[in-house]
């Protein structure tokens, strides 16, 4: 399966043609070149994830580790040597597929959606970038691999978040998300030397080998102020995890990262990259599982306390890309609980397929939401929901799929998301009842906030609309992906993904518990009612709430003014009391005391610069002055 | 004739030839026809040094003495192993660009002439396997500093050129003593760096003090926390080529020299001494980003990420294992080239709108894109972006400082990885204000993009990065393989 490279390469090639030479293009041709080289690239991954998981993959029942390629790219150590290659196992074939799916959808969607932007070229060639470190980060055989597809994933995203440049938000935002992550990629980093220090290895295959037991042996009794060192490392690296999969409290920068363009944050910010931190703890499982289970429950409590929180803060938010970004937040983390709640093998492993599960449905619903959104907004002009309204009987594809998508979310069956929502809470139940009950609330809510934003967008008053500015349906090549992706909304659900995921590699048999489905259609259900009446029709009720609920209502509107305990630690604390009095120390205290040194030494030597005059009188009356001196002193000494 | 002498003849020619040349043309040609022989010359040596190495097991290859003065055992020795070739490559990349960065010079015939014997001095420096003859050419480098940045700069030209010329001149005294007992206390027989380490001994008393001598004398000029306020007054004040040579080569010389000299010949108070310098480069990494982070002139931003980063490869050396000092050479060579870019293109901005304080600017990427695009893979390159040669560099530090036995080395590493991210927020905001936003200033609307010999400067060096970066293996194998005698003597 060696052409699996080429999908590595399409991409990489695409970045380089489209960068060095796109802007002596035409802006359309460049597009189609980017549009088709990412259909390439995804029918391979379709041959290949047919192949692997129908032919090649399985073997006696188990899926196997395959790594076609691999070559040492930089060597440290004997043992320690960064590989490049590519790993090919159930998680990492799944992604192929959910990243070059929605890679193309955006991609075709883009031609329309960015039709006529300056810098269109730019814009392909920076999605091609994301897409081959996306891929690369997902096949990468050893954790360096992982880490360096994760900084260019991280800087993919920098530029496009950052794409209308001279906007001044959105190069903050820009900022903002590079920092924040590479804050978290210091963890990571850490992490990694930690662990390669005592295992001597970055392989993932041999780090995962026999149920972690490499990790397990090799940091044995080695422990840090009452931690031992294996939990120390896979808690650092879930940091670097934490800040791309935007856990609390490293979540600040995704609401800010929508300042990118629309088709950006279905493919960046919903679908492939904010799962990064997902993938990597998946990755590593049976490390976190056998070496370091405090820090696996940690990652449940993070996990759902994240889910809950970013749930309520979407229910205020007016501006639609936003409330998807904390809805996405919510989701994630709920995709990290259940890795947290997850057991190793056999049906125990239900956590870890459920988290992939919803990874993987929750890319294609997601998505959908986000390029409906940006096919309203293209209609609108106005990311505020408040500017719209009734839009169903000008846009009803994007109505329709909206809905979908917002059904899938909301977990009514036969929507994908039921499923893996599903799963999840079968998993959380047998694990823990506090998980269980907080995500079931959080999947209320869930529910309660999309049909929020589908009633007040699609439905609710009719907002006047200028004469030639009258909404209307996008083109064809923005519904054909919303179209593909509400089909996929409503069909992934079906697959039977224990048969092909599971942590030890070997499928179990599932089925759907109809009580825990039942109270979690019930929630749903209740959540849709409560947002139908409220926002259905458009009603004053929903400011009167508001107004009753007082500062618990603002706090949330404020995102409960994290932003603001970020900014004060930045600016107030690092940048006031850290880097400016070192910046005054610099200048005052060592360069001053060089410039002390040169000033002492001119002062001396223009002090003393006076005895060497000239004057033959004055050197006779130092010389007889000296003399007597001299008499005088050995004679005293003398007696 | 022995082909290392040929890198200190080519710019004696050069010189030769500009005395004759009557105009700018002449100038111009001489420079460049010049500068490209350096380069082909230094391409040549990778070739025949990999060639041979593949034959030979000496420590150095292309040895050759010529005594000088007999009395005191000084010869011209030279000879070069893969760390010196490494470094006489970069040095000759950055002096090539940095004829086309300084192509509109007043006074060019005088400036070049400095020029040029900046570069016997640097590639002088490189090839010497003689301590008196390193140390002549050390001080054949400093001189025409004084001169270049005193003439040619701006700003507080005089007092920059005179701090930057007497706080190294302290650290050549410091070196100066350091070398003649060295010389003295290895039983004055030679000055041959070759014949010292491998055949005679320096007591470990004398050690004890002619170590921090050494160290501190060529730490200097690797801006070495607290003695590195030269550095952004002095980058400040240099024209364009010059603080691409001075930020791009001479600081090596500071880091090669500790390597070569302090650590090569004194393994024993190296292990005994290491320690304090350790924490001192350890303050250099992090106190250097911290204060780039709230400066305002591009240059002191650039100066002082320049201490953080070169107190890295200081600290790598310090580690003392191979994994760590092919780091530090491989930072070096990134850490030259990437600052060299910087300011190329910082001298390109300031050519333009005639201002460097990064309030002042805004929207550049609107006006020159060229030159926006080249600053912002600088940025990404200073920042450690895999496939660009900060990240390898760095990653073989800390990965190599990492594996080292003792608990406070390892946590020395994860302080100075902190950097990674100090330096993301000084280089974001940087790039954030002058290259996007809107247009600060309504005067810039219109300033024309990079000149074509701007654009070669500025590639060539972004083509050394990348390559660099995106096949790091050829040139880490070449380091850590000439390293393994150092390590030898570093181990017992």
């Amino acid at each position: 399966m060696e052409y699996s490279l080429l999908i590595l390469i399409t991409p990489f090639v695409l970045f380089l043609l489209l960068g060095l030479t796109g802007h002596k293009m035409k802006p359309n041709v460049a597009g189609i070149i980017g549009t088709t080289g990412m259909a390439l690239a995804a029918i391979l991954s379709y041959t290949i994830a047919f192949q692997y998981f129908f032919g090649v993959g399985k073997v006696d029942g188990v899926f196997q580790q395959i790594i076609p390629i691999n070559f040492e790219w930089l060597r440290f150590t004997d043992n320690l040597h960064i590989d490049l290659g590519i790993l090919l196992d159930p998680i990492s074939v799944m992604m192929l597929v959910v990243i070059t799916t929605v890679s193309l959808m955006v991609h075709l969607y883009s031609l329309a959606y960015m039709h006529g932007e300056k810098g269109f070229q730019r814009y392909y060639a920076f999605l091609s970038l994301f897409s081959f470190s996306m891929l690369g980060l997902v096949v990468a055989t050893n954790i360096f691999q992982m880490y360096i597809f994760w900084e260019l994933v991280g800087v993919s995203s920098y530029s496009l978040i950052g794409f209308y440049y001279t906007k001044p938000s959105a190069v903050a935002a820009s900022k903002k998300a590079f920092i924040v992550t590479r804050f978290a990629d210091l963890g990571f980093l850490v992490g990694i030397l930690l662990l390669s220090f005592y295992t001597k290895t970055f392989d993932f295959a041999t780090l995962t080998a026999d149920n972690a037991s490499l990790v397990v042996n090799s940091t044995a009794g080695a422990s840090f102020l009452g931690l031992s060192v294996a939990a120390w490392a896979t808690a650092l690296i879930f940091m670097g995890g934490a800040g791309k999969s935007a856990m609390f409290p490293l979540h600040i920068w995704l609401p800010d990262a929508m300042e990118g363009p629309t088709p950006v944050s279905a493919l960046i910010h919903a679908a492939t990259m904010v799962v990064a931190g997902v993938y990597l703890v998946a990755r590593l499982f049976p490390v976190y599982f056998f070496s370091a289970p405090e820090v696996l429950t940690m990652i449940a409590y993070i996990g759902v306390f994240t889910a809950l929180f970013a749930a309520v803060i979407a229910i205020t938010q007016t501006d639609i890309k936003r409330v998807l970004a904390f809805s996405t937040i919510s989701q994630i983390a709920l995709m990290m609980a259940a890795l947290g709640v997850s057991g190793f093998g056999g049906h125990d492993g239900l956590g870890y397929m459920a988290s992939m599960f919803h990874l993987f449905t929750h890319a294609f619903f997601k998505a959908l939401l986000f390029l409906g959104a940006g096919s309203v907004i293209h209609a609108v002009h106005s990311n505020d929901m408040r500017d719209m309204g009734r839009l169903h009987k000008y846009m009803p594809i994007s109505s329709i799929t909206f809905f979908i998508a917002c059904l899938a979310i909301a977990g009514i069956p036969p929507f994908s998301g039921f499923f893996s929502k599903d799963e999840i809470l079968v998993a959380a139940f047998h694990h823990d009842k506090v998980i269980f009950y907080a995500i079931l609330v959080s999947a209320g809510l869930t529910a309660f906030y999309m049909f929020r934003l589908y009633f007040n967008i699609f439905w609710g008053k009719e907002k006047t609309y200028t004469e030639h500015h009258k909404p209307h349906e996008s083109p064809w090549l923005m519904t054909f992906p919303l179209v593909f992706l509400a089909i996929l909304s409503c069909t992934t659900g079906l697959f039977d993904f224990s048969e092909f995921i599971s942590p030890d590699k070997m499928p179990f048999a599932t089925h759907i518990d109809w009580t825990i489905a039942g109270m979690a259609i019930a929630v749903a259900v209740i959540g849709i009612t409560v947002a139908t009446i409220l926002y259905a029709k458009g009603s004053d009720k929903p400011a009167q709430m508001a107004k009753s609920l007082g500062r618990f209502y603002t706090a949330t509107l404020n995102k409960f003014y994290l932003d603001e305990v970020w900014m004060f630690i930045t600016q107030s604390v690092i940048f006031k009391m850290i880097c400016e009095p070192i910046r005054w120390f610099d200048r005052n205290v060592i360069d001053g005391s060089m410039n002390g040194l040169a000033w002492v030494t001119q002062k001396s030597s223009s002090a003393i610069k006076g005895l060497q005059s000239g004057q033959v009188q004055f050197y006779a009356w130092v010389f007889v002055a000296g003399s007597i001196v001299i008499a005088i002193l050995v004679l005293f000494c003398k007696v | 004739m022995n082909i290392l002498s040929l890198f200190v003849l080519v710019p004696l020619l050069m010189m030769l030839f500009l005395f004759a040349s009557k105009n700018m043309q002449q100038i111009r040609t001489v420079m460049v026809t010049g500068a490209s022989a350096l380069l082909v010359l230094a391409a040549t040596l990778t070739i025949m040094f990999i060639q041979q190495r593949a034959i030979s097991t000496d420590e150095m290859l292309f040895v050759d003495s010529i005594v000088w003065y007999a009395p005191l055992n000084i010869a011209y020795a030279v000879g070069v192993d893969g760390i010196s070739v490494v470094m006489i490559v970069l040095s000759s990349i950055i002096v090539f660009t940095g004829v086309f960065s300084s192509w509109n010079m007043n006074m060019a015939k005088e400036y070049f002439l400095w020029y040029c014997l900046l570069s016997i001095g640097v590639f002088g420096f490189f090839i010497s396997i003689d301590l008196f003859t390193m140390f002549l050419f050390y001080e054949v480098a400093l001189i025409p500093m004084y001169l270049l940045i005193g003439l040619w700069g701006t700003g507080r030209k005089e007092y920059s050129a005179m701090k930057l010329t007497l706080m190294l001149m302290g650290g050549s005294a410091f070196l100066m003593i350091g070398i003649i007992g060295i010389y003295y206390f290895s039983g004055h027989a030679t000055m041959n760096l070759l014949e010292i380490a491998n055949n005679l001994h320096i007591p470990i008393e004398a050690q004890r003090w002619l170590f921090p001598a050494t160290f501190l004398g060529f730490g200097v000029l690797g801006a070495l926390f607290p003695f590195h306020t030269w550095s952004p007054d002095g980058h400040a004040s240099a024209p364009t080529a010059v603080s691409m040579l001075h930020a791009g080569v001479l600081m090596k010389l500071g880091g090669y020299g500790c390597f070569r000299v302090a650590m090569y010949l004194m393994p024993e108070a190296a292990h005994e001494l290491g320690w304090i310098f350790l924490i001192l480069t350890g303050i250099s990494v992090v106190y250097g980003a911290l204060g780039a982070v709230v400066q305002t002139d591009l240059k002191y931003i650039n100066a002082y990420s320049s201490v953080s980063h070169c107190g890295l490869v200081l600290f790598a050396i310090l580690m003392m294992n191979q994994t760590a000092m092919t780091g530090a050479i491989m930072q070096m060579l990134s850490h030259g080239l990437m600052t060299a870019l910087f300011f190329a293109l910082i001298g390109l901005i300031y050519g333009r709108t005639h201002t460097r304080d990064i309030r002042e600017m805004g929207g550049l990427m609107k006006i020159m894109p060229f030159a926006a695009m080249c600053y912002v893979i600088a940025g990404l390159a200073s920042l450690g972006l895999p496939g660009l040669s900060g990240f390898v560099a760095e990653m073989t530090i800390f990965v190599g400082a990492f594996q080292h036995a003792d608990l406070f080395h390892r946590i020395l590493t994860i302080a100075a990885c902190c950097s990674i991210v100090i330096t993301a927020v000084y280089i974001l905001r940087t790039v954030g204000k002058i290259l996007y936003g809107p247009v600060q200033d309504q005067h810039h609307i219109g300033l024309p993009d990079a000149k074509w010999y701007e654009k070669v400067s500025t590639v060539g060096l972004i083509v050394a990065i990348a390559a660099i970066g995106m096949y790091p293996f050829g040139v880490s194998e070449i380091i850590s393989n000439s390293l393994l005698p150092i390590i030898e003597k570093l181990t017992i």
